[in-house]
Protein backbone atom coordinates (compact mmCIF):
# COMPACT_ATOMS: atom_id res chain seq x y z
CA UNK A 1 0.00 0.00 0.00
CA UNK A 2 2.82 2.37 0.80
CA UNK A 3 4.27 1.25 -2.53
CA UNK A 4 1.37 2.54 -4.65
CA UNK A 5 0.97 6.03 -6.02
CA UNK A 6 -2.82 5.82 -5.73
CA UNK A 7 -2.70 5.51 -1.94
CA UNK A 8 -0.64 8.67 -1.57
CA UNK A 9 -2.81 10.59 -4.04
CA UNK A 10 -6.04 9.49 -2.36
CA UNK A 11 -4.63 10.60 0.97
CA UNK A 12 -3.77 13.99 -0.53
CA UNK A 13 -7.26 14.23 -2.04
CA UNK A 14 -8.82 13.51 1.36
CA UNK A 15 -6.74 16.16 3.05
CA UNK A 16 -7.54 18.67 0.30
CA UNK A 17 -11.29 17.97 0.60
CA UNK A 18 -11.17 18.45 4.38
CA UNK A 19 -9.35 21.73 3.88
CA UNK A 20 -11.93 22.84 1.30
CA UNK A 21 -14.76 22.10 3.69
CA UNK A 22 -13.05 24.02 6.48
CA UNK A 23 -12.39 27.00 4.27
CA UNK A 24 -15.99 27.17 3.05
CA UNK A 25 -17.73 26.40 6.33
CA UNK A 26 -15.76 28.09 9.12
CA UNK A 27 -16.72 31.54 10.39
CA UNK A 28 -13.43 32.40 12.04
CA UNK A 29 -10.88 33.93 9.67
CA UNK A 30 -7.98 32.17 11.42
CA UNK A 31 -9.73 28.81 11.12
CA UNK A 32 -10.07 29.53 7.41
CA UNK A 33 -6.31 30.17 7.23
CA UNK A 34 -5.72 26.84 9.00
CA UNK A 35 -7.84 25.15 6.35
CA UNK A 36 -5.75 26.81 3.63
CA UNK A 37 -2.64 25.39 5.30
CA UNK A 38 -4.22 21.92 5.20
CA UNK A 39 -4.93 22.30 1.47
CA UNK A 40 -1.34 23.46 0.80
CA UNK A 41 -0.08 20.43 2.70
CA UNK A 42 -2.25 18.16 0.58
CA UNK A 43 -0.80 19.61 -2.61
CA UNK A 44 2.71 19.22 -1.20
CA UNK A 45 2.00 15.57 -0.42
CA UNK A 46 0.83 15.04 -4.00
CA UNK A 47 4.04 16.64 -5.34
CA UNK A 48 6.23 14.46 -3.13
CA UNK A 49 4.25 11.35 -4.09
CA UNK A 50 4.56 12.03 -7.84
CA UNK A 51 8.28 12.68 -7.44
CA UNK A 52 8.66 9.47 -5.45
CA UNK A 53 7.25 7.38 -8.29
CA UNK A 54 9.07 9.19 -11.10
CA UNK A 55 12.67 8.00 -10.80
CA UNK A 56 13.90 10.24 -13.63
CA UNK A 57 12.92 13.29 -11.56
CA UNK A 58 15.47 12.43 -8.89
CA UNK A 59 15.34 14.75 -5.91
CA UNK A 60 13.65 17.60 -7.82
CA UNK A 61 10.34 16.77 -6.12
CA UNK A 62 11.82 17.45 -2.70
CA UNK A 63 13.15 20.78 -3.96
CA UNK A 64 9.72 21.79 -5.28
CA UNK A 65 8.11 20.75 -1.98
CA UNK A 66 10.62 22.85 -0.02
CA UNK A 67 9.90 25.88 -2.21
CA UNK A 68 6.15 25.37 -1.72
CA UNK A 69 6.73 25.33 2.04
CA UNK A 70 8.64 28.62 1.88
CA UNK A 71 5.87 30.26 -0.14
CA UNK A 72 3.27 28.84 2.29
CA UNK A 73 5.17 30.43 5.17
CA UNK A 74 5.09 33.79 3.35
CA UNK A 75 1.37 33.35 2.71
CA UNK A 76 0.67 32.55 6.36
CA UNK A 77 2.61 35.63 7.48
CA UNK A 78 0.72 38.05 5.26
CA UNK A 79 -2.65 36.36 5.84
CA UNK A 80 -2.35 36.49 9.62
CA UNK A 81 -1.15 40.09 9.47
CA UNK A 82 -4.25 41.00 7.45
CA UNK A 83 -6.51 39.18 9.93
CA UNK A 84 -4.89 41.01 12.86
CA UNK A 85 -5.20 44.36 11.05
CA UNK A 86 -8.90 43.76 10.36
CA UNK A 87 -9.38 42.64 13.97
CA UNK A 88 -7.93 45.98 15.16
CA UNK A 89 -10.64 47.82 13.23
CA UNK A 90 -13.66 45.54 13.57
CA UNK A 91 -12.98 43.84 16.94
CA UNK A 92 -14.09 40.45 15.63
CA UNK A 93 -12.36 37.59 13.79
CA UNK A 94 -15.64 36.32 12.29
CA UNK A 95 -15.74 36.80 8.53
CA UNK A 96 -19.53 37.06 8.20
CA UNK A 97 -19.44 40.24 10.24
CA UNK A 98 -17.11 41.95 7.77
CA UNK A 99 -20.15 43.21 5.87
CA UNK A 100 -19.41 46.92 5.56
CA UNK A 101 -18.94 46.61 1.78
CA UNK A 102 -22.46 45.25 1.49
CA UNK A 103 -24.26 47.99 3.37
CA UNK B 1 17.85 -5.42 8.72
CA UNK B 2 17.10 -8.46 10.77
CA UNK B 3 13.46 -7.58 11.39
CA UNK B 4 10.94 -9.52 9.33
CA UNK B 5 9.34 -7.65 6.43
CA UNK B 6 5.83 -8.69 7.31
CA UNK B 7 3.87 -8.84 10.49
CA UNK B 8 3.63 -12.32 11.98
CA UNK B 9 0.34 -14.23 11.41
CA UNK B 10 -1.47 -11.58 9.37
CA UNK B 11 1.07 -11.09 6.61
CA UNK B 12 0.73 -7.30 6.60
CA UNK B 13 3.83 -5.41 5.59
CA UNK B 14 5.21 -3.14 8.30
CA UNK B 15 5.50 -0.28 5.80
CA UNK B 16 1.81 -0.52 5.05
CA UNK B 17 0.91 -0.64 8.71
CA UNK B 18 2.95 2.47 9.51
CA UNK B 19 1.54 4.21 6.44
CA UNK B 20 -2.03 3.41 7.48
CA UNK B 21 -1.42 4.55 11.06
CA UNK B 22 0.14 7.84 9.95
CA UNK B 23 -2.59 8.41 7.37
CA UNK B 24 -5.24 7.77 10.02
CA UNK B 25 -3.63 10.20 12.45
CA UNK B 26 -3.27 12.82 9.73
CA UNK B 27 -6.79 12.59 8.30
CA UNK B 28 -8.42 12.19 11.72
CA UNK B 29 -6.74 15.22 13.21
CA UNK B 30 -7.39 17.22 10.01
CA UNK B 31 -11.10 16.41 10.41
CA UNK B 32 -10.92 17.51 14.04
CA UNK B 33 -9.29 20.78 12.90
CA UNK B 34 -12.34 21.69 10.85
CA UNK B 35 -14.97 20.17 13.16
CA UNK B 36 -13.63 21.34 16.52
CA UNK B 37 -15.60 24.12 18.21
CA UNK B 38 -12.64 25.53 20.12
CA UNK B 39 -10.17 27.30 17.85
CA UNK B 40 -7.18 26.67 20.13
CA UNK B 41 -8.00 22.98 19.93
CA UNK B 42 -8.18 23.31 16.13
CA UNK B 43 -4.66 24.73 16.13
CA UNK B 44 -3.31 21.92 18.30
CA UNK B 45 -4.94 19.27 16.11
CA UNK B 46 -3.37 21.03 13.11
CA UNK B 47 0.05 20.44 14.72
CA UNK B 48 -0.81 16.74 15.09
CA UNK B 49 -1.92 16.58 11.47
CA UNK B 50 1.35 18.18 10.29
CA UNK B 51 3.28 15.69 12.42
CA UNK B 52 1.51 12.76 10.75
CA UNK B 53 2.27 14.23 7.35
CA UNK B 54 5.95 14.60 8.33
CA UNK B 55 5.96 10.90 9.17
CA UNK B 56 4.50 10.11 5.77
CA UNK B 57 7.21 12.17 4.07
CA UNK B 58 9.86 10.26 6.02
CA UNK B 59 8.22 6.99 5.00
CA UNK B 60 8.09 8.17 1.38
CA UNK B 61 11.85 8.54 1.28
CA UNK B 62 12.14 12.33 1.58
CA UNK B 63 13.74 12.84 5.01
CA UNK B 64 14.74 16.42 4.26
CA UNK B 65 11.13 17.34 3.43
CA UNK B 66 10.01 15.64 6.65
CA UNK B 67 12.53 17.67 8.65
CA UNK B 68 11.47 20.89 6.90
CA UNK B 69 7.83 20.02 7.57
CA UNK B 70 8.53 19.77 11.29
CA UNK B 71 10.65 22.94 11.35
CA UNK B 72 8.54 25.15 9.10
CA UNK B 73 4.99 24.01 9.77
CA UNK B 74 5.11 22.86 13.39
CA UNK B 75 7.87 25.20 14.49
CA UNK B 76 6.92 28.37 12.66
CA UNK B 77 3.50 28.43 11.01
CA UNK B 78 1.58 26.69 13.81
CA UNK B 79 3.13 28.93 16.44
CA UNK B 80 2.32 31.98 14.30
CA UNK B 81 -1.30 30.83 13.94
CA UNK B 82 -1.63 30.13 17.67
CA UNK B 83 -0.27 33.60 18.45
CA UNK B 84 -2.79 35.13 16.06
CA UNK B 85 -5.56 33.13 17.76
CA UNK B 86 -4.54 34.54 21.12
CA UNK B 87 -4.41 38.08 19.69
CA UNK B 88 -7.88 37.87 18.16
CA UNK B 89 -9.79 36.01 20.86
CA UNK B 90 -12.61 38.15 22.13
CA UNK B 91 -14.60 37.08 25.13
CA UNK B 92 -17.72 38.68 23.70
CA UNK B 93 -17.54 36.64 20.50
CA UNK B 94 -20.16 33.92 20.14
CA UNK B 95 -18.28 30.66 20.60
CA UNK B 96 -21.26 28.42 19.88
CA UNK B 97 -21.72 29.17 16.18
CA UNK B 98 -18.46 28.17 14.51
CA UNK B 99 -19.89 27.32 11.09
CA UNK B 100 -21.47 29.48 8.43
CA UNK B 101 -25.11 28.92 7.63
CA UNK B 102 -24.13 27.34 4.31
CA UNK B 103 -21.96 24.67 5.99
CA UNK B 104 -24.22 21.94 4.59
CA UNK B 105 -23.58 23.09 1.05
CA UNK B 106 -19.87 23.29 1.82
CA UNK B 107 -19.91 19.71 3.10
CA UNK B 108 -21.69 18.49 -0.02
CA UNK B 109 -19.30 20.44 -2.25
CA UNK B 110 -16.20 19.03 -0.57
CA UNK B 111 -17.55 15.47 -0.71
CA UNK B 112 -18.25 15.95 -4.42
CA UNK B 113 -14.73 17.35 -4.87
CA UNK B 114 -13.26 14.33 -3.07
CA UNK B 115 -15.31 12.03 -5.28
CA UNK B 116 -14.16 13.78 -8.45
CA UNK B 117 -10.47 13.78 -7.50
CA UNK B 118 -10.66 10.22 -6.22
CA UNK B 119 -12.37 8.97 -9.36
CA UNK B 120 -9.85 10.71 -11.59
CA UNK B 121 -6.98 9.19 -9.55
CA UNK B 122 -8.42 5.69 -9.69
CA UNK B 123 -9.38 5.89 -13.38
CA UNK B 124 -6.03 7.30 -14.53
CA UNK B 125 -3.36 4.77 -15.44
CA UNK B 126 -0.19 6.42 -14.14
CA UNK B 127 2.78 5.10 -16.12
CA UNK B 128 5.18 5.09 -13.19
CA UNK B 129 2.80 3.83 -10.54
CA UNK B 130 4.61 0.52 -10.17
CA UNK B 131 8.13 1.90 -9.87
CA UNK B 132 9.87 1.25 -6.59
CA UNK B 133 10.20 4.34 -4.44
CA UNK B 134 13.71 5.59 -3.84
CA UNK B 135 15.21 7.48 -0.93
CA UNK B 136 16.46 10.90 -1.94
CA UNK B 137 19.83 11.77 -0.51
CA UNK B 138 20.00 15.07 1.33
CA UNK B 139 23.26 15.82 -0.49
CA UNK B 140 21.45 15.55 -3.82
CA UNK B 141 18.69 17.92 -2.62
CA UNK B 142 21.27 20.41 -1.37
CA UNK B 143 23.06 20.34 -4.71
CA UNK B 144 19.79 20.96 -6.55
CA UNK B 145 18.79 23.89 -4.32
CA UNK B 146 22.09 25.70 -3.95
CA UNK B 147 23.61 24.98 -7.34
CA UNK B 148 21.12 24.07 -10.04
CA UNK B 149 18.20 26.16 -8.76
CA UNK B 150 20.07 28.88 -6.93
CA UNK B 151 18.19 31.66 -8.76
CA UNK B 152 14.82 30.29 -7.65
CA UNK B 153 16.22 29.96 -4.13
CA UNK B 154 17.23 33.63 -4.11
CA UNK B 155 13.83 34.67 -5.44
CA UNK B 156 12.11 32.69 -2.69
CA UNK B 157 14.30 34.25 -0.02
CA UNK B 158 13.47 37.70 -1.39
CA UNK B 159 9.76 36.78 -1.36
CA UNK B 160 10.01 35.68 2.28
CA UNK B 161 11.77 38.91 3.23
CA UNK B 162 9.12 40.99 1.43
CA UNK B 163 6.33 38.98 3.08
CA UNK B 164 7.79 39.42 6.56
CA UNK B 165 8.35 43.16 6.11
CA UNK B 166 4.87 43.52 4.62
CA UNK B 167 3.36 41.51 7.47
CA UNK B 168 4.99 43.76 10.05
CA UNK B 169 3.80 46.84 8.16
CA UNK B 170 0.20 45.60 7.88
CA UNK B 171 -0.13 44.35 11.45
CA UNK B 172 1.68 47.33 12.98
CA UNK B 173 -0.23 49.22 15.63
CA UNK B 174 -1.39 52.57 14.35
CA UNK B 175 0.33 55.30 16.40
CA UNK B 176 -2.47 57.88 16.22
CA UNK B 177 -5.21 55.36 17.06
CA UNK B 178 -3.08 54.20 19.97
CA UNK B 179 -2.92 57.68 21.45
CA UNK B 180 -6.68 58.06 21.20
CA UNK B 181 -7.22 54.69 22.90
CA UNK B 182 -4.75 55.37 25.70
Amino acid sequence: MSQSLDAYLLLAAGLFAIGTFGFLAKRNAIAMLMSIELMLNAVNLAIVAFALFTPSLGAQGSVIALFVMAVAAAEATVGLAIVIAIYRNRRTPLVDEYASMRE
Amino acid sequence: MSLPETMPYTGWRWDDLVFLALAGVMLGSALLVVLSRNIIRSGLFMVLSFLGLAGIYALAGSPIVAAAQVLVYIGAISVLILFAVMLTQSKAGPAALVFQRQAWIAAIASVVLLGLIGASILLTDFPAAEALPTVHETREVAFLIFDANVFAFEVVSLLLLAAVVGGIFIARRDESADEEGA
